[in-house]
Formats: structure tokens, sequence, C-alpha cells
């Protein structure tokens, strides 16, 4: 018994050690997942915020076409880096509709001017309450809406490049 | 290119901001009229955990979000809601994980075991040290 307790401050040393290697090698995940997924998508009413492009009202889209929703800023970095993956998304024959959290028109016209528009929509979320009945927790997000109204995945950060293609996977499944 | 400029242009460069111009919502930080609701509103937001600081309570974080947090509690509570309703709807959103006292569940349950099992254990030692002195 004594003989085997000798190792027990190395077992003890080795312990901590491999849960600070793992720390370092693989940081813990901070990323905050939406919990409504699965679920339907919660009722939105948000008024236009550019001229000429609608606002957002889910009661009146018409189901059966799965549709991506993009959340988004104009003072969101990430979100200039992801506008040309969404172009593209919009050249495949995807409808995206988006919220502009905290925003104003003039940016919000100045960053689709500067960017590209892939938008059909755009809601105005000034008090960010569509983005937090969503379960979001930051921009840019997309949520993907299938053909009966229900967000069947959730995309976080940017979209990059080799992301398009699981997007339109995924729409393609929401069907 | 001037070999110099390039240090000299990113000691000029300013960092790019990232954070909305917009001034949040009045109620992220006025109290709200009737201190009892406001009272009920000030315990809920202290469990609240904030979603972009992570660490901190929407009642602790200067986060936009944050405020936007507070200010959707102190709407909801001013609207006759329960303080454990607008829990379940924001859990409905962000999961367990929004909240800092989460419900009991499988997962939570050694939380709540764990420290009556050790405690029977020390129980168990001290028995049976103090009979072998007694004997």
């Amino acid at each position: 018994m004594k003989k085997l307790l000798i190792w027990l401050p190395l077992a003890l040393f080795a312990l901590v050690f491999a849960l600070v290697v793992n720390g370092l090698i693989e940081p813990s995940d901070r990323i905050v997942r939406s919990a409504m997924v699965g679920k339907p998508l919660p009722t939105l009413q948000l008024p236009a915020i550019v001229q000429g492009k609608p606002g957002i009202d889910t009661a009146a889209w018409p189901k059966g076409t799965p549709r991506l929703l993009n959340v988004f800023a104009s003072w969101c970095i990430p979100c200039v880096a992801e506008a040309p993956q969404l172009l593209k998304l919009k050249q495949a024959g995807v409808q995206i509709d988006a919220i502009a959290v905290r925003d104003s028109p003039a940016e919000v016209q100045a960053f689709l001017a500067r960017n590209g528009d892939p938008y059909a929509r755009i809601g105005d979320d000034a008090a960010m309450r569509a983005q937090l009945s969503l379960g979001s927790s930051g921009v840019p997000e997309t949520f993907v809406i299938d053909s009966r109204g229900v967000i069947v995945d959730q995309h976080i950060g940017d979209v990059r490049a080799e992301d398009v293609p699981k997007l339109l996977a995924a729409l393609e499944k929401a069907k | 290119m001037k070999r110099w400029l390039l240090p000299v242009a990113l000691l000029l460069a300013g960092a790019a901001q990232a954070d909305s111009t917009l001034p949040v919502s009045p109620l992220a930080y006025t109290q709200l009229p009737d201190p009892d609701q406001e009272a009920q509103a000030k315990a809920l937001m202290e469990t609240l955990r904030c979603l972009v600081c992570q660490g901190q309570s929407i009642a602790d974080s200067d986060a936009d979000m944050a405020g936007e947090m507070r200010a959707l509690v102190r709407q909801r509570i001013a609207a006759g809601e329960r303080p454990a309703q607008v829990r379940t709807w924001l859990m409905e959103r962000y999961g367990d994980y929004v909240t800092y006292d989460p419900p009991l569940s499988w997962i939570t349950a050694p939380l709540w075991i764990a420290p009556l099992a050790l405690l029977a254990l020390g129980l168990l030692i001290a028995r049976r040290l103090f009979k072998g002195k007694a004997a």
C-alpha cells in the first residue's frame, strides 16, 4: 500500500499536466449555440431599414421554399468578409433574408453599396429583440429555414468559401 | 515601395471599430418606476449569463447585448410577466447555459448528490476511526 502511495503525487501531477496541455492544444469552445434549431422560426415583424427593400414579416412569408436568414450588421467586420460568399449563394438561387442588428439606414446602405447586396429583405432590429428571440448571440450568424418554416441549422461566424457547399446541401435537405 | 513605409503605416493605423454607434435601449440603464418590479428584475438579471462576456451576469456587464437583455427583462417584468417566465423564455432560446441557476437534470445532478455522498463517506470513515480507537 505505502509503495503505491509514493506514486500518488506523480500521478496527480501527470493528471494536472494532461489537463493543462489539453486546454492549450484544444481550447474550450466558447460558442453559444441557439436552442432554437429544430423549432419553428418565431414570428418576426421588423420594419424595413433601407429604401426599396421590404422589412421582415415572417407571418407573410410563403412556405414551400427553404431560405437563409442572415443576422448581420454594418459595424461587423466578419460580415464584410462573408459578403462575397453570400453573393455566391444568391447567384446559386438562394433566397437570403437579413436582420440588421443595431444599425442605421445610412450605414446599411453604405455597407450594401460597398460589399454587394445579396438580400431579398432586410429587417431593422435596433434593440436586438429579433436576435434574442432567435437565440443568436452575435453577428454574423446564418440560420437555415426549411420549407415548413422550421429552423434546421445555424451557422455561427462568417460564411467562408468552404461553407457555401455545406449551406447549399443543408438547403437542399430542407426542401 | 520604401521599406520604412510599412511600419509607419502600421503605427498610424487605428483599430477597426466593430461596435454599433446606436445607443442601447433606455431600459438597459433605467430602473423601473415600481420598486417591487425593479427588485424582481434585478434579482433575475443577476442570474442570467451575459452571452458575449460569459464570466459575467447581465447585471454586471456593460456589453451592448447585456444592456439589451436587461431592457428585455425589465420590459417583460413591467408588462406583468413573472421572472420565471422570462427565464424560461431565454432558456428556450439559449439553453440552460444562459442561467447561472440551472435546473436539476442528469448533468447537474452530481452537483447536488456529490456533497451528500462525500459527507456520508466522511461520516463512515470517522465512525470506523473512532471505533478502532475505542477498542
